[in-house]
């Protein structure tokens, strides 16, 4: 089901740690050395705080759903092949907030709970590029 | 208390649904003339232009076609809530004394630009704006998609049901049932609502907005102006404007818009509470702007907004009289909707609104909602 999301990337000056990393199948993500926190998305100054230039560190992979819905039609170009498909927004263990996909989940609300336990899993897009995406963490698997 | 500054005129475009044969600019035009005609004044009389919706230069394209040649003008655009923004600055221009009488315009053909190749909305396609990297390659590039998003989030914290959310479609389509310009009139039950096709979870088609054709204006002066014109005096007694974020994955708390901000800073002004609203017009993009709006300005406490809107309060005859022209969702929405708001509030609050009137509306509140949950208009007007 995975190889139904083809969404055409566009990776920008800015953001290429992110995208170089999550070829390596790790999720890096600006760091704040003022702040000592993440932030998300990639900016060359701290939005919290205004400090820069940030650092890029690992995070773990580790987070929540924090929201979710289920998309039955769409007209973004890659994702036709893909719906029914859950999109969320998953809370990362470090704190940060970034849209996703969950997958390895029946696209329905009764499989799919706010708060559920996730961990970051990668798809590996047609011309080679990495996607960071969510599946339920292992305890959470059925 | 009061800014001293009026609403004299309010109008629709001559024609509003589905109008394949005028063009967004017509729509503009007719609506300022028929909102200058309200208000007794000429386009001569126009000294500030307010606008937004359309092209990269918007009051430059609107003021050419309606022959302006303002001295004060603001193309602001934060989404829907954007024509209660500029209400909010023209407020402001005339009290600096930037501007005498302020023309609000919109007008947009999303509906039949569909059937002319035309994008609907002005370009947005740089691949590295924020949105486009992190968030349409996951699915989320228009509104229906982000409010699921946030929806889902308050019925997990706060147990709010989709049969509250049908509630809401419900009774604004008991209120479009009487107006005869609302796109869509027939009755609804909650089952009808939950019935119809999902278009994304948790929405199903009726809790999501029209997508239609229309033009609207309204005209601004000051309060010892608006003395002088011989037509009803609506004045702002509070306006305020907050946004948060652009993309919904940025909302700091997806069950809180910056409504809360606007509206407490509206009241403020106005020396009013939430009980003191005879009628409100409140941005209904989704059934759920509505309920987590009704929250955010203090009408009910945060999570109570399913329980507030239940048992068809808020429907014709209920005790909260709430978007009467039929709203978004079933009167009309060309993409943005907050000059609908403001239209109907004027209107309400003059008496003109026939078998949606209601009775002693003295005191109303409009809020926009623009973007995804983003941005925040509110004002508080009355009969003076």
């Amino acid at each position: 089901m995975s190889d139904a999301f083809t969404p055409p990337l566009s990776p920008s000056p800015d953001a290429l740690p992110f995208w170089q990393a999550a070829n390596r199948h790790e999720l890096r993500l600006p760091y704040c050395l003022e702040c000592r926190a993440f932030f998300f998305y990639p900016r060359p100054r701290c939005p919290r705080c205004g400090a820069g230039p940030v650092d890029w560190r690992r995070c773990s992979g580790r987070g929540r759903v924090y929201t979710y819905c289920i998309q039955y039609q769409t007209a973004v170009p890659g994702l036709e092949q893909a719906v029914p498909f859950v999109t969320a927004i998953i809370e990362l263990d470090e704190g940060p907030r970034l849209m996703s996909f969950l997958v390895d989940v029946a696209p329905n609300p009764d499989s799919v709970r706010c708060d559920m336990p996730v961990e970051v899993t990668f798809i590996s897009l047609p011309d080679g590029q990495n996607l960071p995406v969510f599946r339920p963490a292992a305890g959470e698997r059925t | 208390m009061t800014t001293g500054v009026a609403i004299v005129g309010a109008a629709e475009a001559d024609e509003i649904g589905i109008v394949p044969h005028k063009s967004a600019l017509q729509m503009h035009a007719e609506a300022a003339a028929n909102a200058l005609a309200h208000a007794n004044l000429s386009v001569n009389d126009v000294d500030a232009l307010f606008t937004c919706g359309l092209d990269f230069m918007p009051s430059l394209l609107v003021a050419e076609y309606l022959g302006l040649r303002p001295r004060y003008s603001s193309s602001n655009s934060i989404g829907g809530s954007s024509f209660v923004a500029h209400l909010h600055e023209a407020v402001h221009a005339i009290r600096a004394g930037a501007c005498e009488v302020a023309l609000i315009t919109h007008g947009e053909t999303r509906r039949s630009n569909r059937n002319r190749g035309v994008s609907p909305r002005p370009a947005h396609d740089d691949p590295w704006f924020p949105d486009w990297q992190w968030e349409r390659i996951y699915g989320v590039q228009s509104p229906p998609s982000a409010y699921a998003l946030a929806a889902t989030r308050h019925m997990h914290q706060y147990g709010t049901t989709s049969e509250q959310l049908a509630e809401i479609a419900v009774a604004t389509r008991a209120w479009a049932a009487l107006n005869p310009r609302a796109l869509k009139r027939d009755p609804i039950t909650i089952d009808d609502v939950l019935s119809s096709p999902w278009v994304v979870y948790p929405f199903h088609k009726l809790d999501c907005c029209l997508v239609t054709d229309a033009g609207g204006a309204i005209v601004v002066t000051s309060t010892a102006r608006a003395r002088t014109l011989g037509v009803p005096v609506v004045e702002v007694l509070g306006s305020s404007v907050a946004h948060t974020h652009y993309g919904i994955s940025q909302m700091p708390d997806l069950t809180t818009t910056p409504a809360a901000r606007t509206g407490a800073e509206a009241f403020r002004q106005a020396g009013l509470t939430p009980a003191d609203i005879d009628v409100a017009e409140i941005y209904d993009s989704f059934t759920y702007t509505v309920l987590v709006t009704l929250e955010d300005l203090g009408f009910c406490a945060k999570g109570e907004g399913g329980d507030f809107v239940s048992n068809q309060r808020t429907a014709p005859g209920g005790d909260f009289p709430l978007n009467t022209s039929g709203g978004g969702l079933s009167y009309t929405h060309p993409g943005m909707f907050g000059m609908f708001l403001l239209v109907e509030a004027v209107r309400q609050l003059r008496g003109e609104c026939g078998e949606r009137q209601v009775p002693d509306a003295e005191v109303a509140l409009v809020n926009g909602m623009g973007g995804y949950l983003s941005s925040a208009a509110t004002a508080i007007l009355a009969r003076v």
